[in-house]
């Protein structure tokens, strides 16, 4: 029977991925973006904003969607909530989008990222900008006063991102079951040993539970002025030896005798819930507070900051390089600094994220939206926050990630 | 007889093989090209063995392979084993009948919503413990056990075997018939062999090798899944399934090729376990030969006979308190240890997922409805040129058909998502349905194919006979016959689509948000409540469809008994 | 010979739902043949498979059913040991021919052993050296003949015979009619034949029950 076989069609039907797989595309030139704030406005006019943003947190969801409709009202923009589990499926679907050519259909205009996400996809050219100063609300920050506004990871920002909300973290615990929490790490090895069983941290590369390596870390190190440092400059072994001689001496005390972990903060959070631990930590101070307020945290819980500080950071959005609404993407970056958007989603009621903006630069009338001092229970005290430790540069986190990984992820 | 003339139904099945070989062959080129460290767009620009090696020092490898395989081999074998001892001790009992009824619709229950329910049944603050405090057990707070996530992968492999149970049961039953099951049940227990013994040595041999490919498919599933487990398994080290996926989502981008690299190991995993399994098969025909004809007829019959009733019934009893549990979380306020209830109970959760739901819940059953009607299409079409061809799909095109099953989605979803942006398919409606039909088509296949080709041929006779046009035949006689099989396959293909989470998410970009993305970014968030209530949304529009499936010929054709059994 | 019993059949009575279908009350004695004649849905099958252990749900019964001075009614049919033959021959397919009767052997005894007693059955119906085939590959009467020793072969106290020669050709069917009724009588089993076919009633011999619709 003469029958082209099928196999023959079918390879010519494979090569065409294998051909795109080999073109790089080159890299679109400057988005031909209007210079005047004014003109973006009415390029964005009627544009839909698909906007990526971790959907795991059902009061960040309901503040996205008060951003929408105000969106809609006020600039005719048009904003579409993408719910992800995890930033990294952003990501994947902008390298695939760059990896097939397509350079200005991108089907993401905006994405909630920071830290090592954002330093990857700069590095690798996904994003578009710079574009956060040209942001009119951006002034609202005072950069000049707040650098961290700036900086993402100790990484300069170089405007490919916006700055949108603070975290730091914040240690939470069961003031019915805890009379006396730790005030610093090694602190929390002698609590660990007197409570077995009731604290562990989410497994790393979690981004929580990378953060609490850091933070266990910097109160560790001899000298912590190192950590700003690109870690392949210092001898990485002995800097960090006194962190795995800790957690070698703590992990027999952790929950499930540091077997297993968690997946994630928010997993972390259920276990607080379900009483199975007794101290845990987050990056969002005003969490514990709103998950007593939901009804996923005993009403006893109460929340700290660590005696010598903690970690915190600013997180952003960024737009990718291709982009399809770039203009809309930008009238919703500067909504979110609007003192209107930053007031709200400060309220505990409505989320509780701590804003970027900068008190100094707002009238007193806009300042007297954010004075919400609810003096919830489990709510940490204002001044607490002040006592801020400086991420350390990205190469710690991967240095630190990849050892844990080598040491405590082969079972 | 004359020759069959080319028509538009001999190209169907071509068209099948084409739209499931493409998307899975790009897809795995997709990852193939990064494991040999060729991503351009990552600054891979030079071909290399560095990801292969990267993999090789993988922390925790060897466990990893162990873990899949051990977890994946084990559980198919209970959830087969489960089934079997079940029709052998129950077969055309009335237990039977209602122990299907009950089996039936937990068929629908997504996956990630069994493993999230039974994670909460038998963690130490879950359920069961919290039943059992303090009265029993003197807990006040939860103890400190490792279960689930134990390094062994037990709870592991019990999360598997309850899902897998009632998807082996379906298809055992659509099989029994063809394989005469009754008469052959008959024949041995009238020359005085026990119920267990008459089955496993009169009927099993030839009811295995019609389940077979869903036995293969369970493999498959349960060497490479993810969702169950990330939610059950262990996590240091995981399944080699789920540390692919933690690669993939790594910050650091230069893991992508790490990944690619365990994708296909992922792919060599799941055909070693098929091997495995494939080479026991022999091993126990083999060593069965003789025990088929020693003539023993009831040794260890009742204790087997109180196996399998004990095991379905604990299986039973897993599933719906797992189900039972979800449904006390979505009503639960605050819900502490060791409260066996939750008191205050709220409807706030339902309401509040009530305003949001509906475009959700628009969106899974428009794609749901739409993959499935495009499935059963095609699978009709290819079963009906068959039929005039009057010799079944050669064994090759077969396996194509089962391709997106076997071939782990992990190893070719991300290609997939690259294919999609080549072809300039917009992310969206229409992308999703196309990728859900990639892994609804082979299970409406797997359901259909027994019940269509055993339909008499002699019916389609009577008809030529009659004067009517092959076209006839097939409106009037053939589809109105199988009317049941057919609806019971589309409710099988709706439940796969709407349990498809990765798929959807990839291929729509996220746009298009599903009961299941919904449940699953929820999930992440860790809020049980409202988990709770996406899960059994989930569970609730695929076992309305095996309502409709069951219901709705009984009442189209409740004057036609013999249409029905 | 084995010692065998009377089979009693105690105002068995059949009923679909609250409709009483059929009704039988007889003794039959160790190699005697009872048939039952009447035309297709009187029941006559549906009273075969109450003796034997089969009765579908959709019907209830009453009376007793007794081998000698055992009761049966409401053991299961594995434990009756009463010999079943079908219409249809039912050679299992995954079993060859040999494998077919070594399955009606009690357990017991060694590979050996065993293998000779299935080439004597064989020998017996004049299939020596069939033990290997196929029963694909077998004709008809050759399959309804391994099929009645596979029956014999499980050494059943009575018979239970179903149309056992409706699906044979003629000749076929005076063959086999003489071999099983010779079989049955040698053996002194009670058997119980259902048919609606009268020459196998009158081939039978023994007494003959109408059962009128």
């Amino acid at each position: 029977m003469p029958r082209p076989p099928l196999a023959r069609r079918l390879g010519a039907a494979l090569l065409v991925p294998l051909l795109a797989l080999a073109a790089l595309p080159s890299l679109a030139d400057e988005a031909p973006l209007p210079e005047d704030w004014s003109e973006i406005r009415a390029e964005a006019r009627g544009q839909t904003v698909y906007w990526n943003a971790w959907g795991g947190d059902a009061t960040t969801n309901r503040y996205i969607g008060w951003v929408a409709e105000r969106m809609a009202q006020r600039h005719g923009v048009e904003v579409i909530h993408v719910k992800l589990d995890d930033t990294a499926a952003a990501v994947s679907r902008v390298i695939a989008e760059k990896s097939a050519g397509n350079v200005d259909e991108g089907a993401i205009d905006l994405v909630w990222i920071n830290g090592e996400n954002f330093a990857a996809m700069k590095r690798h050219g996904l994003l578009f900008g710079p574009f956060a100063w040209r942001l009119p609300n951006f002034s609202l920050t005072a950069p000049e006063d707040n650098p961290e506004v700036l900086t993402d990871f100790t990484l300069p920002t170089e405007g490919y991102e916006s700055p949108w909300g603070k975290a730091q973290l914040t240690f939470y615990y069961d003031a019915a079951r805890v009379d006396t929490p730790p005030g610093d790490i090694r602190a929390l090895l002698d609590w660990a040993r007197a409570h077995p069983g009731r604290f562990t941290y989410p497994l790393v590369p979690d981004f929580l539970g990378s953060t609490f390596l850091k933070q266990a870390l910097i109160e560790l190190v001899e000298d912590p002025a190192v950590l700003a440092e690109p870690a392949d400059a210092h001898d990485v072994a002995a800097i960090t030896a006194p962190l795995w001689d800790y957690l070698d001496a703590l992990h027999p005390h952790l929950w499930r005798q540091g077997r297993h972990f968690p997946a994630s903060g928010p997993e972390l959070k259920q276990l607080m819930g379900d009483g199975e631990l007794d101290l845990a930590f987050t990056f969002n101070p005003a969490e514990p507070a709103a998950a007593v307020a939901d009804h996923r945290l005993p009403p006893s819980t109460r929340s700290y900051v660590l005696d010598d500080g903690t970690l915190g950071n600013v997180h952003f959005v960024a737009i990718p390089f291709n982009a399809r609404h770039k203009a809309g993407a930008m009238v919703l970056a500067n909504f979110l600094l609007s003192p209107e958007a930053q007031a709200r989603k400060q309220d505990i009621a409505v989320w509780g994220d701590p804003t970027v903006l900068d008190m100094d630069r707002l009238s007193a009338e806009q300042r007297a939206a954010f004075s919400t001092d609810d003096g919830h229970p489990a709510r940490l005290p204002p001044r607490a926050l002040e006592r801020l430790r400086p991420e350390p540069h990205p190469s710690w986190m991967e240095a630190l990630e990849e050892a844990w990984r080598a040491r405590y992820a082969r079972g | 007889m004359r020759p069959a003339r080319p028509s538009w139904l001999g190209l169907i099945p071509r068209l099948t093989v084409l739209l499931l070989v493409l998307p899975v062959a790009a897809g795995l080129v997709g990852v193939l090209a990064p494991s040999f460290g060729w991503l351009p767009a990552l600054g891979g620009d030079a071909w290399s063995l560095t990801p292969w090696r990267a993999l090789w020092q993988a922390p925790g490898l060897a466990d990893m392979l162990r873990l899949s395989l051990v977890t994946g081999l084990a559980s198919t074998l209970a959830a087969f084993a489960v089934v079997m001892l079940f029709l052998g001790a129950f077969l055309e009992t009335s237990l039977f009948r209602v122990v299907r009824r009950l089996l039936s619709p937990l068929l629908a229950v997504p996956h990630a919503a069994a493993a999230i329910g039974l994670a909460f049944l038998l963690a130490p603050s879950g359920l069961a413990s919290r039943l059992g405090s303090p009265w029993l057990t003197g807990w006040e707070r939860p103890p400190d056990y490792l279960f689930p996530g134990d390094p062994g992968g037990l709870a592991l492999i019990a999360g598997l075997v309850l899902k897998e149970i009632p998807f082996l049961l379906l298809m055992s039953l659509a099989a029994l018939p063809q394989c005469r099951a009754h008469e052959r049940l008959m024949v041995a227990r009238s020359l005085g062999y026990g119920r267990l013994h008459a089955f496993a040595k009169a009927v099993l041999p030839g009811l295995y090798p019609l389940v077979r490919l869903p036995i293969f498919a369970v493999i498959a599933f349960a060497t490479s899944t993810v969702e169950v487990a990330i939610i059950l398994g262990p996590s240091t080290p995981p399944t080699l399934a789920v540390a692919v996926v933690r690669w993939l989502n790594d910050p650091d981008l230069s893991l992508r090729f790490l990944a690619s690299a365990g994708a296909l190991l992922q792919l060599g995993v799941t055909v070693l376990a098929l091997l495995a399994w494939w080479l026991a098969e022999r091993l126990v025909r083999r060593l069965a030969a003789g025990w088929l004809v020693g003539g023993g007829r009831r040794r260890g019959e009742a204790m087997g006979r109180g196996l399998g009733a004990g095991l379905t019934g604990l299986s039973i009893l897993l599933l719906g308190a797992s189900l039972a549990g979800l449904a006390l979380w979505s009503l639960a306020a605050w819900w502490p240890f060791p409260a066996a209830w939750p008191a205050p109970m709220t409807l706030a959760t339902w309401r509040e997922a009530a305003d949001t739901a509906a475009t959700p819940l628009r969106h899974t059953a428009s794609i749901g409805l739409a993959a499935t009607a495009l499935s059963v299409v095609l699978v009709v079409g290819c079963l009906e040129a068959e039929t005039r061809r009057r010799r079944p799909l050669r064994p090759g095109a077969q396996l194509i058909l089962y391709l997106p099953l076997l071939v782990p989605p992990v190893a070719f979803l991300y290609g997939l998502v690259q294919l999609q942006a080549q072809l300039g398919l917009a992310a969206g409606w229409l992308a999703v349905t196309l990728g859900h039909a990639l892994f609804v088509l082979p299970y409406v296949f797997l359901s259909l194919a027994e019940s269509y080709r055993r339909l008499d041929p002699r019916w389609s006779q009577v008809a030529a006979a009659l004067g009517a046009s092959r076209a006839r035949t097939f409106w009037r006689v053939r589809l109105p016959m199988l009317t049941t099989p057919i609806a019971v396959a589309a409710a099988v293909g709706f439940a796969v689509s709407v349990g498809q989470y990765l798929p959807t998410l990839l291929l729509g970009a996220g746009r298009l948000a599903t009961l299941t993305t919904e449940a699953v970014s929820l999930a992440s968030g860790g809020d049980r409540r409202l988990t709770a209530v996406y899960a059994l949304g989930q569970l609730a529009l695929p076992a309305l469809g095996f309502v409709l499936a069951t219901g709705l010929p009984r009442l189209l054709f409740r004057h036609r008994r013999h249409l029905l059994t | 010979m084995p010692e065998t019993s009377p089979l009693w059949l105690d105002e068995v009575a059949i009923y679909q739902g609250d409709r009483p279908l059929v009704r039988v009350d007889a003794r039959i004695a160790p190699g005697e043949v009872l048939t039952l004649m009447g035309p297709s849905g009187v029941g006559k099958s549906t009273l075969l498979a109450q003796v034997a252990g089969f009765l579908a749900p959709a019907f209830t019964a009453t009376g007793r059913v007794r081998l000698g001075d055992e009761d049966l009614t409401t053991r299961p049919p594995e434990r009756r040991r009463l010999g079943l033959l079908f219409q249809d021959p039912l050679l299992f397919p995954h079993l060859s021919v040999g494998g077919n009767l070594a399955f009606g052997l009690p357990p017991g005894g060694g590979r050996r052993a065993r293998r000779r007693r299935v080439e004597a059955a064989l020998a017996d119906i004049g299939l020596a050296g069939f033990a290997d085939r196929d029963p694909a590959t077998l004709s008809g009467g050759q399959q309804a003949r391994v099929a009645l020793m596979r029956v014999l072969l499980a050494e059943p106290r009575a018979m239970l015979l179903d149309e056992p020669f409706s699906k044979l050709d003629a000749a076929l069917r005076d063959e086999m009619r003489r071999l099983v009724f010779a079989r049955v009588h040698d053996r002194g089993l009670p058997t119980l034949m259902v048919t609606h076919d009268r020459q196998d009633a009158e081939a039978a011999g023994g007494r003959i029950i109408e059962l009128a619709p």
